[in-house]
């Protein structure tokens, strides 16, 4: 760019940062929002962590579409890249990385299902559990280690779909009592959202790991 | 100045710098940087003003943003896989420097 | 007390946004990938000072571990992609 529109675009862009700023600081430096609304609300919501009961319960729809949407963009990325062939895995990893990842990945699944647990009354949760063991899975990935034929087949196509599923199976399971999509009954809620939970966890974690392969794997089935 | 009114702030100088880098920088690769990092601005802005509550901090922003920082990463790796293509297709992964006007 | 803790919140918002800086004006892309991790993990201390820890551990996790080792594969193959310039292969 010549120099009159970079000037150009830095003043506009000086001026756009001093309207948000403004903007900002014209705000009440005391607000509740819903911070009150939320906690009256706790007992009902089946967890006893303020931000799992918004993800998980009130606003359970959004991390329903959220998953939709990671499941979205792996679908993106494997119409897009070349099915991966043989050759591809050959990478070779140092003693050194194959040491840690054999040390770290019993470690790393078992973090993973502590913050599963302990999402219900402290911070924690599927997200933070599914991409601890996405972590695993691309240590794995790096080390050169790729999944078996017949693994890489169906298993991993369910695995993927299981979290949202499990979550509209869910949603859809609760109407039948009469109730709205999506609202518990509140003597089930808390099993309901560990149940949602522990399906989020599994598929996040591979679709991460897939979305961080970014080829499909090979099946079993080869041309 | 409180806290959150300063943070909320840092989330505004980082959403106009990404800005700034996403129309500036040419690479496709650093135009993604530049996104996140207008990203993690607007993060930013709203944790420092969920943090205004008295007692607890709203909750609901917070859950917001992990939403928000997990389709931030899918929609990286889509585009990261769109740069693998393009660079495929047509073998270079940069926008030109110069458009020429007809 | 409470005027450290000021200022490391202060150096802390400098530092964000100079590695922010940095990142986008970086020479090599390398250079820029490795900071925006750097960036991420001082992001997830903000989430931290911010009483977020939730975000702070998805940030941790996801935003800077995640998103660092997709930009770097996608590096890794964009180099690999680019080399046979000379081969044909439509």
């Amino acid at each position: 760019m010549n120099k009159a529109s970079s000037i150009l675009l830095l003043a506009l862009l000086a001026s756009l940062a001093v309207v948000l700023g403004y903007a900002v600081l014209s705000l009440p430096g005391q607000a509740d929002g819903l911070a009150d609304t939320v906690a009256a609300q706790m007992d009902s919501s089946g967890v006893s962590h303020p931000v799992t009961a918004v993800l998980l319960n009130f606003r359970g729809y959004d991390t329903l579409l959220e998953m939709a949407v990671l499941l979205l963009a792996l679908f993106g990325v494997w119409s897009l890249a070349p099915q991966a062939h043989a050759g591809m895995s050959a990478t070779s990893a140092g003693p050194v990385l194959t040491a840690l990842f054999r040390l770290l990945t019993p470690v790393m699944i078992l973090v993973a299902g502590y913050l599963l647990w302990v999402g219900a009354h402290a911070p924690g949760g599927a997200f933070q559990a599914g991409s601890v063991l996405a972590a695993a899975g691309v240590l794995m990935l790096l080390c050169g280690k790729r999944l078996g034929g017949r693994l890489a087949g169906w298993p991993l196509r369910v695995g993927l779909v299981l979290g949202t599923a499990m979550f509209v199976a869910v949603a859809a399971a609760v109407m039948l009592g009469g109730a709205h999509l999506l609202q518990y009954p509140i003597e089930w809620a808390s099993g309901l959202i560990l149940l949602i939970e522990a399906a989020a966890t599994l598929s996040i974690g591979i679709t991460l790991i897939a979305l961080f392969l970014g080829v499909r794997p090979i099946t079993g089935q080869q041309p | 100045m409180s806290l959150s009114m300063l943070y909320a702030l840092a989330g505004v100088g980082l959403f106009v710098l990404g800005l700034h880098g996403l129309i500036v920088q040419t690479h496709l690769l650093r135009k993604i940087l530049a996104l996140n990092i207008m990203g993690s601005g607007v993060f930013m802005l709203m944790v420092a003003l969920a943090r205004r509550a008295p007692e607890n901090p709203d909750p609901v922003p917070h859950a917001m943003v992990i939403t928000g920082i997990v389709v931030a990463v899918s929609a990286t790796a889509l585009a990261l896989a769109l740069i693998l293509r393009l660079q495929a297709m047509t073998g270079r992964a940069e926008l030109p420097e110069q458009q020429t006007r007809p | 007390m409470d005027v450290w803790l000021f200022v490391f919140d202060l150096v802390l918002i400098l530092t964000l946004l100079w590695l922010a800086w940095r990142t986008l004006v970086a020479s090599d892309l390398f250079k820029s990938i490795v900071l925006f991790i750097a960036f991420g993990l001082l992001l997830a201390l903000a989430w931290v000072r911010l009483d977020a820890p939730d975000v702070a551990l998805a940030e941790a996790a996801i935003g800077a571990g995640l998103t660092g080792a997709l930009l770097l594969t996608t590096l890794a193959k964009l180099k690999s992609q680019s080399k046979p310039q000379k081969s044909d292969h439509e």
